[in-house]
């Protein structure tokens, strides 16, 4: 037996994880064009490849051998660090999701999931909020107004979002009563228990993150940072090529971040229904070894969690092309006067429901 | 002052709980939406599906030639006279002996040019013609080019081709029967 050190495996598990979410991101961008289309009654890109499927390749080799402009006046190194930063941050914050549960090779155990700590939680929070820094420096390296206007709008939108977005997690937290990312999931669904997926104990608590997680990624209908119609292109406005690129490419790597996140908080993860059922099934009818079935519903469970967040892809762009964008006091007047208030009273409803034994 | 009956008084109420709430108008922007995601799509991908044309529709210019493959023209000068955009030249010539097949009259046309840039497809040069050669396709357009000379269109690329598979009727392709028809005719 081949022995894979620790770290190794989770190396491996981060550049398998890497490469997907560029890769899925890459879709995105092919995929948003589809849908938007589709929504629109029209066909979107088919001209490259079969279906338009190269489509993706088509516009990086368009976005490289674009010209790269600095603006005169701008602060050349943030310029440049801006969209690193946003991109940079949009990556890391994948580390932490269990993409899958363990998979054993002989004696050894392995998890699908990059590092499991115990404060995954955190990670993404801490990660995801260090994004608007891209945005932020972005725009203000611009040396342009419209730009600093993005960013000023980028993070006190995201400030506002977050406040809620933690709150509605606090919930979700006050139930499982861990941080870890894998014992969130694992607790949606005990062997020789019914247990229901979050989404059933938090209904209130997953809307109020659904919106919170639509701001945060700056999605329409919050899509103001980079509003073309106010601010020509917000924080983006100045800039070109590859770095412009990489925004772009940031936004949809949060999206699939975020998707995991919501999949794995309340839709329970790579948790599928009737998943130990089957596994039981195939031990005692069709004399599978436990560890191989096991390994068959955790491969089945990491495709139902791309499913999920897939599926929660989807209603993202499915969003953008139905709602139009919000005004910026509508925008600040859902996230304190609705978002917050709703948020703290989810908690409250939460612990009477914990204090009187219902979940 | 009223101008019509169809005038709607609106009042102004107070919007209710549902209205406040707003999910359910996003609800129903997103039920909207997907029903247009599985309508039938309004694209036409053009260079492999094409628009239906008008029957009559006034597309290319095509030089006819004669049930003997002859051509029709006699270089009279009336579609040149016709035509409102002054987009035909042409310059006639005398029929030499020996080339009763190629040409039907005594006098042809040695050169016959169209602009299609200047030409407005107004069909006058079609109802000008007295011996029924010059007709304008209705399935068939002057494609796009780069240069400006590439839009004169010349004899070489306005006359009818000679294989009666390719002859048209008023620019109709004829079906296989009718040309094995006409080849049989021709024999």
């Amino acid at each position: 037996m081949i022995e894979i050190p620790t770290l190794g495996w989770q190396s491996i598990v981060i550049f398998v994880v890497f490469a997907l979410s560029l890769l899925i991101a890459t879709y995105c961008t092919y995929a948003e064009r589809v849908i938007a289309a589709f929504l629109q009654d029209r066909v979107g890109p088919d001209r490259a490849g079969p279906y338009g499927l190269a489509q993706p390749l088509a516009d990086a080799v368009k976005m490289f051998t674009k010209e790269e402009f600095f603006p005169g006046g701008a602060n050349k190194a943030l310029f440049i660090f801006g969209p690193c930063l946003a991109m940079i941050t949009a990556l890391m914050s994948s580390a932490v999701i269990p993409f899958g549960n363990n998979v054993s090779f002989g004696n050894n155990l392995f998890f699908l999931q990059g590092i499991e700590v115990n404060i995954g939680m955190l990670w993404i929070f801490g990660v995801v909020s260090l994004g608007v820094y891209g945005v932020m420096i972005g725009g203000w390296a611009s040396n342009n107004k419209f730009s600093l206007l993005g960013a000023i709008r980028a993070a006190s939108q995201n400030i506002s979002y977050e406040l809620a977005m933690g709150m509605s997690l606090i919930a979700v937290l006050m139930i499982s009563g861990t941080l870890s990312l894998r014992e969130i999931t694992l607790q949606q669904s005990i062997a020789g228990e019914w247990h229901f997926w979050n989404i059933v104990k938090q209904p209130l608590g997953f809307i109020i993150f659904l919106v919170c997680a639509f701001a945060e990624t700056n999605r329409t209908p919050f899509d103001l940072p980079e509003c073309e119609t106010e601010l020509v292109g917000g924080y983006h406005t100045e800039y070109s090529s590859m770095k412009l690129g990489l925004y772009l490419f940031s936004e949809y790597v949060n999206i699939f971040v975020v998707s995991a996140v919501m999949s794995v908080l309340y839709f329970g993860g790579f948790n599928f229904p009737f998943q130990y059922e089957l596994r039981d099934w195939l031990v005692s009818n069709h004399d599978w070894t436990l560890a191989s079935a096991q390994n068959l519903i955790t491969f089945l469970g990491t495709a139902g969690l791309f499913l999920k967040i897939f599926a929660f892809i989807f209603f993202f762009m499915w969003i953008r092309w139905t709602l139009p964008r919000f005004r910026y006091d509508q925008l600040m007047r859902l996230g304190w006067t609705m978002l917050i208030p709703l948020a703290v009273i989810n908690i409250l409803i939460t612990g009477g429901l914990i204090l009187f034994g219902v979940i | 002052m009223q101008l019509t009956n169809r005038a709607k008084v609106l009042e102004k109420k107070p919007m209710t709980l549902a209205e406040r709430a707003y999910l359910p108008a996003i609800f129903q922007g997103l039920s909207i939406t997907m029903r247009h995601f599985f309508m039938k799509k309004a694209t036409i991908r053009y260079p492999e599906e094409t628009r239906p044309f008008s029957p009559i529709f006034r597309g290319l210019h095509v030089l006819k030639r004669d049930e003997q493959g002859r051509e029709r023209c006699t270089a009279c000068g009336l579609c040149a006279v016709a035509c409102p955009a002054e987009a035909i030249t042409m310059v006639a010539g005398e029929r030499k002996k020996g080339e009763e097949g190629l040409y039907r009259e005594e006098k042809y046309a040695v050169s016959y040019e169209i602009n299609m840039l200047r030409c407005i497809f107004c069909g006058l040069c079609e109802e000008a013609c007295p011996k029924a050669a010059v007709y304008l396709q209705p399935d068939k357009m002057a494609p796009p080019r780069y240069e400006r000379d590439e839009f004169i269109y010349g004899k070489d690329r306005l006359v009818e081709p000679v294989s009666p598979d390719a002859r048209s009727i008023r620019g109709i392709q004829l079906t296989p029967e009718q040309a094995e028809a006409l080849r049989s005719k021709l024999a």
